[in-house]
């Protein structure tokens, strides 16, 4: 049950007792995962000085969990945010709760924890009122203290209230403050992990120096889905310090020194064996193909699109392709693992504690309270530290060596060889307008490679099919979610194929969305994007490089619009300007929500011009940023972002929404500029010359 | 081969009984216990480890500490002065030129290295300064504006 339906399912009848008791120091774990636990101590402790800790199980990538959710907890407390301190990721301290992604932050958690500030402010309010006599309607709460209105000197602060106990008392329905009345959500709020991270004092799971710490350097198969046959580990072992560890066939070299142990680990020489596909980064599109076509199925379908055809006046026919991605966080995957008194502690980089928790109990068959997994700072997720391979790996060794910690670290090349990468994907789209130009007659997509996730927007068609494979392991490589899984792929092909269409009637790519469009929220975001930007109608090409695109994830909705200068001899494309106008409900904290969307803006800049996994059969012939090309300053563009002001208060997350359109900006920008029609991702310079080669000479 | 390494680390003296072409990122996290440096691609591609070896920004994981035997060295560590912290710390806290974080040691270094040669650097001398850093969660705008403005406040002003 989720806290807001229990909330809602508790009698309106208040009682009118208080009590307390010891807080002890056993969590408060939910019954059965995926409830958020009733009580609001599980989030909220109150310490004897008055001091307020939040827990809650989501953990700090970067993305500013900390500030925004310490941020509710003040709102509903009177607090300054910079008095909460927040334990975030720590699965026996903090409530059971999903990974962090997907935005399920603000979506999922952020209503939950508010309600438990605001059930916290109820009671708190409640037990002044006993302790001083006074209705509740005389008292307010201001800096940790209850102030009595009408005699402005009596206060009693959270502390002396609370005495370090639990707050044994449930209230039913509270509400949290008014958006009206609310004082911290909507403000600039400085970023509480800021000092930690300017002076290098910010820990993160590598940074431990746990006492007699061993590094181990894991035995890697040249090809992924290869395994470990035999070893010789006979010069390895003539370094001092060194020990080895097998479990199976995980071989591991352990020394007292990080260097050392990757040093001696390339002494020893393993033979692996295992399949490799016969494929590689260039016939994997027809390998997808091939192999998802006899598990092809409609997924949705609306009315008929052969007769949707026949109605068409203008057709266009396209396959949009995207490269495997790395999710290359500047962090490599790292996980610290300690076997101890009979249970497991693993310090991790990770965005999913409680998977991770579960990974390792799974592995070491161990009941899950006898792992205790807790999140470090972690240095970026993006979607690539979800499951917890390296936690996994870390606790077969520790548990080989009890009582020591064991780090493994996967360096630059283990981390683009391990990385589940962003799927590969193949998207044909035949769709046409009809003669008036303000319908779409038919629509007509078929997938390999990802899943019709948010494939459709808000937009008017007389019909439409969408088939997606049933073939669960259509993939020779690793894949796993990549911020805004499958929804960049669809729309990046969508958004394409629409301005394709817009070119072919000579039409504005504008007024045809606008005709298009079947929802009004999405409408007000597209004139919001196009006034703040200044977008002149004209039907494409133009030569002036600007492009459009609109996407979505659930409810959260963008409209980009970039502007692009291509080089026609090199092929090279860059990003001059880029726009970004969104939705995602109410804005809790602005400047990180601004944030989020640049970073997702830079970071998608170099997924639509520069970055791709090359692969031949299971190696990967990318094994650091000499050759796989993340954007770097040169390449950032001015950039824009408007947030539109919706009167809701429901808040979206805004981790992936910002990512669903940018590709298909550029490339509808790159067309816009060049009349030629980029449908690879990434369109590197040699694509982009292959397509100028496409455009016919006028 | 162990030998016995000196130079200044953050101001004061430091020995360390180390291989001469062990590489000094490892030296200063594992022996010296400084962490704020971070290891990003060990092939000084990614300038995560970044760190100040008579005041010139270099690649730790890539500078063997041969290399810096009887020079000075400065980590994010040593930036701050008695609490106060340095003018590029202070406007990367001001901008949150950062998010993860983890870029931040070494985008902070190379800015302080170049800053102080520079402090009235254009906008696009302080891209072409930061241009080995990487940052993956996309915060290069505001590390761009904390860098000038950083300029600016080191009395930089244009």
């Amino acid at each position: 049950m989720r806290r807001r339906d229990f909330l809602e399912s508790v009698a309106a009848g208040t009682l009118t007792f208080f009590f307390t008791t010891p807080l002890g120091s056993a969590p408060i774990i939910p019954t059965r995962p995926g409830a958020y636990p009733e009580d609001f101590n599980a989030y909220l402790k109150i310490a004897a000085d008055g001091r307020v800790t939040c827990m809650v199980g989501k953990v700090e990538l970067g993305q500013g969990a900390m500030t925004v959710l310490a941020m509710l907890v003040a709102e509903e407390l009177e607090l300054d945010p910079a008095k909460v301190d927040m334990v975030l990721g720590d699965t026996d301290l903090c409530p059971w709760d999903m990974p962090t992604g997907g935005s399920l932050t603000m979506w999922h958690t952020a209503p939950v924890l508010r309600g438990a500030a605001a059930e916290a402010r109820a009671v708190l309010l409640r037990m002044a009122s006993r302790a001083m006599g006074a209705p509740v309607s005389d008292l307010v709460l201001k800096d940790g203290a209850i102030w009595m209105k009408s005699a402005p000197t009596r206060r009693t602060t959270f502390g002396e209230l609370v005495q370090g106990r639990k707050l044994e008392r449930h209230l039913g329905k509270v509400k949290p403050k008014p958006l009206a009345d609310c004082t911290v959500i909507g403000r600039r709020v400085p970023r509480k992990d800021a000092l930690a991270k300017v002076t290098g004092a910010a820990k993160y799971a590598g940074d431990l120096r746990l006492p007699g710490t061993l590094h181990a350097c894991i035995l890697r198969p040249p090809a992924q889905g290869q395994t470990l046959v035999s070893a010789d580990t006979s010069a390895a072992e003539r370094v001092p310090g060194v020990r080895i560890v097998r479990d199976g066939s995980l071989l591991a070299v352990l020394h007292p020194q990080p260097d050392t142990a990757r040093k001696a680990l390339a002494l020893v020489k393993g033979t692996f064996e295992g399949p490799e596909p016969d494929v590689d980064d260039a016939r994997i599109y027809q390998y997808l193909v091939d192999k998802a076509a006899p598990g092809q199925r409609v997924v949705i379908s609306r009315g008929d699109v052969a007769v949707g055809e026949k109605r068409a006046a203008t057709v266009v026919e396209a396959e949009y392709r995207n490269a495997y991605e790395s999710h290359a966080t500047l962090e490599p995957h790292v996980s610290v693992a300690q076997w101890e008194g009979g249970r497991m502690t693993v310090w991790s980089s990770t965005q999913s504690p409680f998977v991770f928790r579960d990974a390792v109990a799974e592995a070491l068959k161990l009941p899950g309270d006898k792992v205790h997994v807790i999140a470090q700072f972690v240095g970026g997720g993006f979607g690539g530290k979800l499951a917890g391979p390296d936690a996994v790996e870390a606790a077969r060794i520790a548990r080989q060596v009890p009582g020591v910690p064991i780090q493994v670290a996967w360096n630059r090349e283990e981390d683009f060889f391990l990385d589940g990468y962003r799927p590969a994907a193949v998207v044909k789209l035949r769709s046409g307008l009809d003669a008036g130009r303000g319908a779409i007659t038919f629509w007509d997509s078929t997938v390999a490679g990802v899943s019709q996730g948010e494939a459709e927007l808000a937009y008017e068609m007389q019909t439409s099919r969408y088939q997606a494979p049933t073939v669960s392991s259509l993939h020779p490589l690793k894949v796993g979610a990549w911020r805004a899984p499958n929804a960049h792929t669809n729309a990046f092909a969508r958004e394409s194929q629409l301005d394709a269409l817009a070119a072919k009637a000579g039409l504005d790519p504008v007024t045809l969305r606008r005709r298009l469009i079947t929802d009004a929220r999405l409408l007000n975001l597209l004139d919001l994007a196009v006034e703040t930007f200044g977008w002149e109608p004209a039907p494409g090409p133009t030569g002036r490089g600007i492009g459009l695109a609109c996407g979505a994830w659930r409810q959260g909705l963008v409209v980009a619009i970039a502007q692009v200068s291509v080089d026609k001899a090199t092929g090279a494309v860059k990003t001059e300007r880029f726009l970004e106008a969104v939705d995602v409900g109410l804005v809790v904290n602005p400047d990180g929500a601004r944030q989020q969307v640049e970073g997702a803006i830079t970071q998608c800049i170099g997924q639509a011009l520069s970055e791709e996994i090359r692969f031949k059969g299971g190696r990967i012939l990318d094994k650091n940023f000499d050759t796989y090309l993340l954007p770097r300053f040169s390449a950032i563009p001015r950039i824009q972002v408007v947030f539109a002001d919706t009167g809701t208060s429901v808040t979206q997350g805004i981790g992936e929404p910002p990512v669903v359109p940018v590709a298909a900006a550029l490339a509808n920008a790159v067309f816009d500029a060049t009349g030629a029609r980029v449908t690879h991702v990434p369109f590197t310079p040699k694509r982009v010359l292959e397509a100028l080669k496409q455009v016919p000479a006028k | 081969m162990k030998a016995t390494v000196s130079f200044v680390l953050n101001g004061k003296p430091v020995t360390v009984e180390s291989p001469r072409d062990r590489m000094l990122v490892w030296a200063l996290r594992d022996e010296l216990g400084l962490t704020g440096t971070k290891v990003g691609c060990e092939a000084g591609l990614c300038g995560a480890c970044t760190v100040l070896v008579d005041g010139e920004a270099m690649p730790s994981c890539s500078t063997a500490l041969g290399e810096v035997a009887g020079k000075s060295v400065l980590t994010i560590e040593g930036l701050a002065v008695e609490g106060k912290l340095n003018p590029v710390q202070e406007a990367f806290k001001e901008h949150h030129a950062f998010q993860c974080g983890y870029c931040t040691s070494g985008m902070i270094m190379a800015a302080w290295a170049f800053l102080k040669k520079k402090p009235k650097a254009t906008r696009s001398e302080i891209v072409e300064a930061m241009e080995g850093n990487l940052c993956r969660c996309g915060a290069h705008v505001r590390i761009l504006d904390a860098v000038e403005s950083a300029g600016k406040a080191m009395g930089g002003a244009r």
